[in-house]
């Protein structure tokens, strides 16, 4: 019972910790490392369980309720052994990178404890047997998350950047409950994702619901997809993530790399065969996933705080993953089926390499800041090559896998994506992709300059050392996967869904290393011996002015809305369910009070009344009436 | 010839001289004696009942029965009574119901 071992470990930690965090201090750490590496040696274990018949298994009966069951149970399969290494390896890494990176925190049993929660709440989503369950731990990840983001809560900026992630993805949560109650009503109550997927076969209820009226199935596909929006950020719900730069840079990395933002697009896979059976949806899912791509690619060419390039480098990277998940389902419809006998998905490969690089660039910019004194401002760093070596290599190496260099991990995950690209006979799709690619290539390469090279700019950059040892670790490790994830030495033992390798996509090729060449040389020819910014794009450096948007919005719909609300409470709920029954009530004790006036003889006299009245109505009335 | 309709009609005015009393005097003493006579009231309701109601040739004997358990009662009640006046009477210097008004809501 592996899976239930990894599950439940980080569930008592979290327990534990957040319960009696004052009593344990110190002890809490260790507690949740110590969980991390156990459940990390158990992930380790779980790759070696082969597919049974029957991949779902009943962990615990959640709730019974006549013909109405949901269950905590497990699907261990490919997709999910591949993705649980991946939370757990880097889940243990960034516990030990926050050894270092909190060590003068006050809050440090709290943070850990939340870690652990976050961890559970992510093992659950990626064993989830079902969409019940899956929605359970979902939500869990939104509060976690919402703990971590807001760790230091005393700032107000992450007091504000918790609230909006949560906020934000309360909004794609609430279109996936629609999702997963549209399928659970289509299927009868079944949401298991193996029973929703067989429910598709030739006379299943899905699919004679397919045939009958396909909206409905693009309905739950995109209602679906709306929960993968809000956790992985995507247009337009991808406001939250640079914000949640406030974090902790440790909980950055957790929650950009490998766990939060990967769960939406882990979901997708999981639900692929609905976007199989609806290609309107697929379509959208990939054409969202692409726009998201470029447009966080080019916000990312024009700012300045470190963690903020990566928080775009990580948007962009998911809108290529949602890409590559509606790309398949049209590659698919376009005769490119997918390889029956390994099962690999672009998207899965992808998010499996951006784990790794993007873990490690984040704990690397997590080492800088710690050097710089908690300084984030580029411009105000240069010349960290020659005081952090270690850190510098390791950054270079994430940054080249991420802009694709050949041999690198991020160049094959990357091509993969593109040739499904452009399987899926949509140019737009491929043309953005490799828009993207070369912009990617750009704005990390203008990272790695203005930080790494040149003259330090300020006394912080000049003064800087090399991170602790505690925290070079984890940078090193993180370095090797990042070059070595993408050959099948790795990526096969630990069953990443690498697709096939594809012969004939001459053009995918050309162009993705087109793209590399004239992003890196352009920012070169840019950025190189330059104190400050040459460009200035005020577009690009405001995020488009998605933020100002929404405020607008907010202010013309949720206020005036708000205003409505608020006088309609006044009116209908103050004064006609609270105001004028209590009015009403007073009125009648006023009234009956004084029949209340303590005179013996006032009482007799009802008294006597009652009895004649009662004596006339039976001796006079009733025997009129028929009685 | 006298029937059971005179014994209730006596009864019934006794009833009612006796709730009049207790509704319209003031002095507790005597709203205390009108009780009383509603009782009597009541027994003789009962004494009529059983001379009316022939069982075997013989009257009723169960509601003459009853008409001694009230009469013990009602004695036993004197007791309490008298005794609940004297100590109202101690409290508030006064016999007049009316200076009775804790109850009030």
């Amino acid at each position: 019972m592996h899976a239930s071992i990894i599950l439940l470990l980080p569930f008592f930690s979290a327990l534990v910790i957040l319960l009696g965090h004052r009593q344990l201090k110190g002890a809490a750490v260790l507690i949740s490392v110590g969980s991390s590496v156990v459940s990390f040696i158990a992930c380790v274990a779980l790759l070696a369980v082969a597919d049974d018949k029957d991949n779902t298994k009943l962990l615990l009966p959640f709730l019974d309720v006549g013909q109405f069951h949901a269950n905590i149970d497990v699907l261990i399969d490919k997709q999910s052994r591949g993705m649980m290494f991946i939370v757990s390896f880097i889940g243990m890494l960034v516990h030990l990178f926050s050894l270092g990176y909190m060590k003068d925190d006050d809050a440090k049993p709290r943070f850990f404890g939340s870690l652990s929660l976050f961890m559970f709440s992510m093992t659950g989503i990626v064993l989830a047997g079902n969409l019940i369950m899956m929605f359970i731990f979902w939500e869990l990840v939104g509060l976690s998350s919402y703990l971590l983001i807001g760790h230091w809560y005393q700032k107000a900026s992450a007091a504000e950047a918790c609230k909006k992630a949560f906020l934000t993805n309360r909004i794609g949560d609430f279109g996936f409950m629609i999702g997963i109650l549209l399928l659970f009503g289509l299927n009868k109550g079944d949401v298991s994702f193996e029973n929703l997927r067989d429910a598709f076969v030739q006379g299943g209820p899905l699919f004679d619901a397919q045939k009958s009226n396909p909206g409905i199935i693009t309905a739950a596909a995109l209602c679906i997809f709306m929960g993968a929006m809000g956790k992985s950020a995507q247009f337009p719900l991808h406001v939250w993530l640079p914000d949640a730069m406030e974090g902790p840079t440790p909980v950055s990395a957790l929650i950009h790399a490998a766990t939060m933002v990967a769960a939406g697009v882990y979901m997708l896979v999981r639900v692929s065969f609905l976007m199989e059976a609806s290609p309107l949806a697929a379509e959208i899912i990939a054409g969202i996933g692409c726009f998201t791509a470029l447009l966080a690619a080019l916000m990312a060419t024009q700012q300045n705080d470190i963690k903020r390039v990566l928080a775009y480098s990580t948007l962009s990277q998911l809108g290529y993953m949602v890409m590559a998940v509606g790309a398949v389902a049209m590659a698919a419809k376009n005769g490119h089926e997918p390889h029956a006998a390994e099962p690999g998905h672009p998207a899965m490969f992808h998010l499996y390499t951006h784990a790794f690089f993007k873990a490690m660039l984040f704990l690397g910019s997590g080492a800088v800041i710690y050097a710089c004194h908690h300084e984030q401002d580029i411009w105000k760093m240069g010349g960290l090559r020659k005081h952090m070596p270690v850190t510098f290599w390791t950054f270079a190496i994430g940054t080249a896998a991420l802009m694709g260099v050949p041999f690198f991990s991020g160049f094959w995950s990357k091509e993969a994506v593109l040739g499904v690209a452009f399987d899926s006979g949509c140019k737009v799709l491929f043309l953005a992709g490799a828009a993207t690619a070369a912009l990617t290539a750009f704005y990390m390469t203008r990272l790695l300059i203005v930080a790494f090279f040149g003259k330090p700019r300020t006394d912080s950059a000049h003064h800087a050392t090399e991170a602790p040892m505690i925290m070079i670790l984890p940078l090193a490790i993180l370095a090797i996967f990042s070059v070595l994830s993408g050959y099948n030495i790795l990526a096969t033992p630990l069953q990443a869904m690498k697709p096939p390798h594809v012969e004939g996509h001459q053009t995918v090729l050309w162009a993705s290393l087109i793209a590399l060449v004239a992003g890196v040389s352009g920012a070169i020819y840019l950025y190189r011996g330059k104190d400050k910014d040459p460009v200035n794009i005020k577009l690009f450096a405001n995020k488009f002015y998605f933020d100002e948007i929404y405020a607008v919005i907010i202010r013309i719909c949720q206020d005036r809305l708000a205003w409505i609300v608020n006088a309609m409470e006044r009116i209908l709920v103050d004064g006609l369910v609270a105001r004028l029954p209590t009015a009403i009530v007073a009125r009648l004790g006023a009234a009956t009070r004084m029949l209340q006036g303590g005179h013996l003889q006032g009482y007799t006299f009802l008294l006597g009344s009652g009895v004649i009245a009662v004596v006339y109505l039976v001796v006079f009335v009733l025997p009129r009436l028929g009685h | 010839m006298i029937t059971l309709g005179h014994y209730l009609v006596v009864s019934g005015m006794l009833f009612a001289l006796g709730l009049a009393g207790v509704i319209a005097r003031r002095n507790i003493i005597i709203v205390y004696m009108c009780l009383e006579m509603m009782l009597s009231a009541a027994n003789l309701a009962l004494v009529g009942f059983s001379r009316f109601h022939l069982v075997n040739g013989l009257p009723d004997y169960t509601a003459q029965s009853l008409v001694f358990f009230t009469i013990t009662v009602a004695a036993a009640e004197v007791a309490v009574g008298l005794a609940i006046i004297v100590a109202l009477f101690r409290s508030k210097q006064s016999v007049d119901v009316e200076s009775v008004t804790k109850l009030q809501g």
